[in-house]
């Protein structure tokens, strides 16, 4: 799965022109223009309220957006159902972890397939040959998916129900199951929140990896400066809605406004 | 901290149980362990853990199979058809309010519109006689059709909602098939009050099923179909999704699931296995009316449910055989009084057995039964004769009826008819007491209380039969309830940690 291939013509994947959101009269996302190639990690940042999470609302099509264009390898998302999107290859992990809590680890990982399988309720319940070839594929790529995160999410743990998972397996576990439904960009909502200096530096690489190793597109929304510094190859900084910056971590860190957007007008000025 | 054991610690060569203390999946077991030391009936439920689920079922239809070769037909259709009729009923809605987490308060309508759906298309209301195997399937597909109309409604009505409208859909199907009765070719469609009779039996193959023992069978073998196909079903690729819609919908829905479909398929399954259930059920009874449709077996069905254990399989059919039983046992029609008065004191005497320390509870069992005849005397000797004239209802052996009038006070019920309420009162009175003292107090005050809970039970509860009886299972249902709170073999849910 491994993309060697050294820099080619970089493809869209994810492509948002204007898009706005507005709830009531409060503007959430306000003409967001927004580009994501394929095997590039994007990440997005910006204060509380920025509208970082409402973007991936919109993308996953948890709403749908007041106006513009949303598309995915050129197909468009906009009034789409959120399991087609997802069928589509657009995957999401929650900021406020939302596993199945009451079902087994590895269930939580068979869970998310549904999408791509087949076999319907009569088969099922019939037992038939191509239902129990089908589970056993949906087992073997779960457990696949599991192997990603180490010897964490393995072995007995497979069977333990999700709640007894610590916070940060649970983190893992989210990324597991969002990775289950093979898509083509992974939306991970803030990784590292809550998670200890060396759990952080541990998932910032295992997102490097999850784009090198694994193959995806990933778009990240990170509060944790180092996480963002240390994988992003493009940063978009959001404020009210509104893209205040774009391009290297280096670039947006140090722009005057997005500086202005954390600290505020005095510090930007005296800085 | 939760992944110490990645870093290398050289195991000693010689106890491979030692090195697992601490360790992840060790700790993760520990609960288990623990759990598994304790209880009454231990080896017997860590057997039936143990054994894999095809040998459970095996076991049960061993066991289901044997009864009619020793149960009168009378015990086997109260006791076994209507048991075997609840746990499929209950596996159905099972489906609905189990898996899918769906509130579907109207699972009783699609029970009721399979059996008239099955006796309009078999019997002489309107002269149609359709045989079995095709009136069966086209009841299920009609139910289920029903279903998916009002499943559709579940798009929009989440929760309460849907509960709410689902209610007045049971409300309106008994209103139109016992009041709006709409004719159709000069024949009322459902037969108002009195309904449909002389339905066809079932028939397969021309053998026509009209013995209890035979209605019997059948259903049972439905039942097991069902059972396999629900396990089946609850572990596919849908059975996971539908767990996973009933965790978090969203999330479900986010993770390709398609939520409001796989709602309404809950559905659907769950009013089709319903309309089988009624159709059998109306060709058992020859008959319907909507009177068999009501509240009270919609209750009954959620209570087998829940008590089952919401969401397992083996929950339903578990929880109809303790519901259904012990229901219809203590009906009066189906009398064991001197069963129930052992019960009763059994219960008792249990109660005092299980106190600590053994010491407490001898004190308590002599004390009460010395409570007990002293009063006697002292009633006897002081009062009018007509205060211990009373006889024991339903005495069952005539010494054990004596020696109950000689230890329980009963006074003749018609010279003393204010006796009962003012020992009823008494005893509730006397359980606040027992419940806000402690230690010896606690020891003392039990005594009159059990022996005043001895003269309830022989002047109230043991000449009213029929109150006793709902009185008496409404007990049952709290105790297993408080217990077992998810159930008799569900697991209990965890909402937010």
């Amino acid at each position: 799965m491994a993309t060697p291939e050294p820099k080619p013509e970089p493809r869209p994947l994810l492509e948002l022109a204007g898009v706005s959101m507005s709830f009531g009269g409060l503007v959430v996302i306000d003409g967001l223009d927004l580009v994501v190639n394929e095997h590039e990690i994007v990440s997005v940042i910006g204060p509380n309220g920025a509208g970082k999470t409402t973007l991936f609302n919109l993308i996953t099509g948890i709403y749908s957006p007041t106006a513009g264009e949303i598309r995915l390898d050129g197909e468009s998302l906009v009034g789409m159902p959120p399991h087609k999107i997802a069928r589509r290859g657009a995957a999401r992990t929650f900021q406020t972890l939302r596993l199945f809590l009451n079902m087994s680890v590895i269930e939580n990982v068979m869970a998310s397939q549904y999408g791509q399988t087949k076999v319907g309720i009569a088969r099922a319940m019939l037992r038939t040959p191509a239902m129990r070839r089908e589970e056993r594929e949906i087992r073997a790529r779960a457990e696949e998916k599991l192997a990603f995160f180490g010897k964490r999410l393995m072995g007995y743990r497979w069977d333990q129900p999700a709640y007894s998972l610590s916070y940060a397996n649970r983190r893992r576990l989210e990324i597991a199951r969002a990775m289950a439904t093979e898509p083509k960009i992974l939306l991970l909502d803030e990784p590292a929140a809550g998670m200890n200096p060396t759990e952080t530096h541990e998932i910032t690489e295992l997102i490097g990896q999850l784009r090198d190793d694994g193959g995806y597109t990933i778009l990240l929304i990170e509060h944790d400066m180092h996480v963002v510094e240390g994988i992003s190859d493009r940063v978009v900084a959001l404020d009210h809605g509104v893209k205040i910056a774009e391009g290297s971590f280096d670039a947006v860190a140090t722009d005057p406004r997005v500086v202005e957007a954390y600290l505020g007008t005095k510090a930007a000025s005296t800085k | 901290m939760s992944d110490q054991s990645n870093t290398p610690v050289p195991d000693p060569p010689d106890a491979e149980a030692q090195t697992r203390i601490g360790v992840d999946s060790w700790v993760a077991e520990s609960e288990d362990r623990q759990a598994r030391k304790r209880g009454f009936f231990g080896p017997a439920a860590r057997g039936w853990d143990a054994s894999p689920d095809p040998v459970k079922l095996f076991l049960f239809i061993a066991v289901a199979g044997t009864i009619p070769f020793w149960m009168n037909e009378g015990d086997l259709f109260v006791y076994g058809l209507f048991t075997v009729l609840y746990a499929t009923l209950g596996l159905g809605l099972n489906v609905v309010v189990g898996f899918a987490g769906l509130l579907d308060l109207g699972y009783v309508a699609y029970f009721g519109i399979g059996a008239y759906g099955y006796a309009l298309v078999s019997s002489d209301h309107y002269g149609i006689h359709w045989p079995t195997l095709a009136s069966l399937p086209a009841v299920m597909v009609f139910t289920g059709l029903i279903g998916l109309g009002l499943g559709l409604t579940s798009r929009r009505l989440v929760g309460d909602y849907f509960a709410i409208v689902t209610l007045f859909f049971l409300q309106a199907f008994l209103v139109f098939t016992n009041t709006a009765n709409p004719v159709i070719h000069g024949i009322g469609l459902t037969g108002g009050s009195s309904g449909i009779g002389n339905l066809d039996p079932l028939e397969f193959f021309g053998y026509s099923l009209t013995s209890v023992k035979q209605q019997y069978y059948f259903f049972l073998l439905v039942l097991v179909l069902a059972t396999a196909g629900l396990y089946f079903a609850n572990r596919s690729r849908t059975g996971r999704a539908w767990r996973a819609l009933r965790e978090d919908p969203l999330a479900a829905e986010v993770m390709s699931i398609p939520v409001n479909r796989l709602k309404r398929l809950a559905i659907v399954m769950g009013a089709a296995l319903a309309g089988l259930c009624g159709a059998i059920f109306a060709a058992i009874q020859t008959a319907v009316t909507s009177s068999n449709f009501t509240l009270n077996v919609l209750i009954f069905i959620f209570a087998v449910v829940i008590l089952g254990g919401i969401g397992s399989i083996a929950g339903p059919i578990l929880g109809a055989i303790v519901i259904n039983v012990s229901f219809q046992f203590l009906q009066p029609q189906n009398d064991h009084p001197s069963i129930k008065r052992w019960l009763f004191y059994g219960a008792i005497v249990l109660f005092i057995a299980l106190m600590k320390p053994w010491y407490r509870a001898v004190v308590v069992l002599v004390g009460t039964v010395a409570f007990g005849l002293a009063v006697h005397a002292i009633v006897s000797a002081t009062a009018a004769a007509s205060w211990t004239a009373g006889t024991v209802t339903d005495a069952g052996s005539g010494s054990a009826g004596k020696a109950i009038a000689d230890w329980v006070v009963i006074p003749n019920q018609t010279l003393h008819g204010g006796f009962a309420t003012y020992a009823y009162i008494g005893l509730v009175v006397l359980v606040c007491v027992v419940r806000s003292v402690t230690g010896w107090w606690r020891t003392v005050v039990l005594i009159p209380t059990l022996y005043m809970a001895a003269v309830v039970w022989e002047n109230v509860l043991a000449p009213n039969p029929a109150v006793t009886a709902e009185i008496l299972f409404g007990v049952l249902l709290i105790v297993i309830m408080t217990v077992r709170p998810q159930g008799l073999i569900g697991t209990a849910r965890v909402e937010i940690i």
